[in-house]
């Protein structure tokens, strides 16, 4: 594995992967630099090259990192860490042709009650923050934390709000969530620490149905007001 | 099929796991100490994949409607038999209509009620294990309750009078020094470990970490005195195994666990190795953790004495249902 010295160095100098082993099974592989769609575009590119090995038992992709659980423990971790090297330095980006849902959602009221914290954040009225929610088209990145839920990418940075100190305790299934740079539809109901801005009718993963959930790495989300209610 | 009669609550379902669902946000469930699972389904004869129930809360009791052979792992407790004691890791066979009680554990947290056959739910995603923050697998994605039924799976073997030795005396422990109420777990040092000061690396390999009450299937929150970084980290989400050890802002570690998120954000200081999450299941909340810094080597090694003590008990188990195949075939002809 890589010593801490040049780990360290990969990290500040933001050019070269960084590579690590999570206990002796699952292997971590993270993109330097700052997040873009492009770096995100060649881990999905990493994704597939991956699951042709016949040691790779799941693989998690993550924002802009991607993590690989292994059958069993690899012999030689720092073989297995030359090979993401190379894939990495030579697969194009992958362009994923994703489907387009378009989600209604229900702007403001109880169910989105800190579309107004998010404003006064944003120094911009709520109309205007909803009018920049809806405006762009976000993709999915990864999908992760709770079954079914997709890290949105795509949201204008001017409404990025950080996390709330304070969790909700009870936010329900459906909530359209900003939290920090990303957006998000939430996937259960129980405790969640983005800001709820207002709610959609999806079910994003049901164990019964296959695929079981809704939304799949490289699609894209449109969201267009139902009702707003300030 | 057996009859649950009494639970407190969070007694679940539970088979060795639901892997291949993570990129979908599906964490891994399955049982918190896998070994215990293992040697109840070995000395039942049972598939590996077979599922069981998992108590944390006790006592348990259940009846049993038909003849069914069972095992008891994972713990040390008093396991009676319509009031006749019984030993924890060793097959025995109840009646119809007899009664089950397991009394709270005298060593150990996680009790196993494995019986012959496993306990046939619907599986979900490849799984009969409890999802329990998506609803579904297990009973109807829930814990259990009184009244509930469980099916068991076909089998004909009624076997009782063998057992097996705990993984506490099998496997042993290197580091154990006889510290009372002390875990010792091997962990290698993870993704953001040289992030952390050098006086918060020592820290956390040479002082012990207490079990907080916030511990649950989820994860281990341990108390101790704080770990820092060197500078505030921004972290993107990355996956999440069972093992991971992060350190949130306020700098005590959570170890997650089986039913852990898929993907988190916080800095990973080490992973506790695979060969040692059983001892961490068992752990009781109070109960003092050291962690023994090992390299990837150690920790693939590691599972070797784990895997030794299994073929051993499969052997056992063979040579023993083979002559009481012998004894009872000589007496009445039966099916064995």
């Amino acid at each position: 594995m890589n010593t801490d010295t040049t780990r360290d160095l990969e990290r500040t100098t933001g050019l070269a992967p960084a590579i690590s082993m999570i206990g002796t099974r699952a292997m971590l592989f993270e993109a330097p630099g700052a997040f873009t769609m492009a770096s995100q575009r060649r881990i999905w590119a990493l994704m597939q090259a991956a699951q042709d090995r016949p040691d790779v038992a799941e693989l998690i992709p993550g924002v802009t990192n991607l993590m690989l659980v292994f059958t069993h423990p690899p012999h030689d971790p720092e073989q297995v860490a030359g090979w993401l090297r190379h894939q990495w330095a030579t697969l194009p980006e992958r362009h994923i042709r994703g489907r387009l849902f378009e989600v209604g959602v229900r702007y403001g009221g109880t169910l989105g009650e800190d579309l107004a914290a998010v404003a006064e954040h944003a120094n911009l009225s709520p109309r205007e923050v909803i009018a920049l929610h809806h405006g762009n088209d976000y993709t999915v990145c990864a999908i992760g934390s709770a079954p079914g839920f997709g890290y949105l990418h795509g949201l204008d940075p001017r409404i990025a709000t950080p996390r709330k100190a304070v969790p909700s305790l009870n936010m329900p299934a459906g909530t359209v969530t900003i939290g920090g740079m990303q957006a998000g539809i939430s996937a259960l109901t129980g405790p969640n620490g983005w800001n709820s801005i207002g709610y959609a009718e999806l079910s994003l993963f049901d164990p019964q149905r296959d695929p079981p959930s809704l939304f799949a790495i490289g699609d894209r989300i449109r969201f267009y007001p139902e009702s707003i209610d300030l | 099929m057996i009859t649950i009669l009494e639970t407190p609550p969070l007694n679940t379902v539970q088979d060795l796991g639901r892997p291949g669902y993570r990129n979908l946000g599906v964490g891994s469930s399955g049982v918190m100490d896998p070994l215990a699972l293992e040697v109840g389904n070995i000395l039942l004869g049972n598939a590996r994949g077979d599922a069981c129930i998992e108590l944390q809360t006790y006592p348990f009791s259940i009846r049993f409607d038909a003849t069914t052979s069972f095992a008891i792992t994972g713990i040390d407790a008093e396991i009676t038999l319509d009031g006749m004691k019984i030993l924890p890791w060793s097959v025995e066979t109840a009646g119809a209509g007899q009664v089950l009680r397991v009394g709270p554990p005298t060593w150990g947290a996680r009790g196993y009620v494995c019986v012959a056959g496993g306990i046939d739910v619907p599986g979900v995603l490849g799984s009969r294990s409890t999802q329990l923050r998506g609803a579904f697998g297990g009973l109807d994605g829930r814990p259990l309750e009184a009244g509930d039924t469980l099916a068991t799976g076909a089998t004909t073997r009624h076997l009782s009078g063998y057992g097996a030795l705990p993984p506490t005396v099998a496997v042993g422990d290197e580091y154990d020094e006889g510290e009372p109420r002390t875990v010792n777990l091997r962990a290698i040092p993870a993704t953001d470990y040289a992030l952390f000061t050098p006086d918060s690396q020592q820290r956390f390999w040479h002082t012990p970490w207490r079990i907080t009450p916030q511990s649950n299937r989820v994860g281990y929150r341990l108390a101790g005195e704080s770990l820092r970084l060197h500078h505030a980290v921004e972290l993107r989400s990355y996956g999440i195994v069972p093992g991971i050890v992060q350190v949130p802002p306020a700098g005590e570690p959570i170890v997650q666990l089986a039913d852990a998120n898929t993907a988190g954000g916080y800095p990973r200081i080490a992973t506790v190795i695979e060969a040692d999450l059983w001892r961490l299941a068992q752990a009781r909340i109070g109960t003092r953790i050291r962690f023994h810094e090992c390299t990837h080597q150690q920790g693939v090694a590691a599972m070797q004495p784990v895997a030794a003590y299994l073929d051993d008990l499969r052997m056992m188990v063979a040579h023993y249902q083979k002559s009481a195949r012998c004894r009872s075939g000589a007496k009445a002809g039966e099916k064995a």
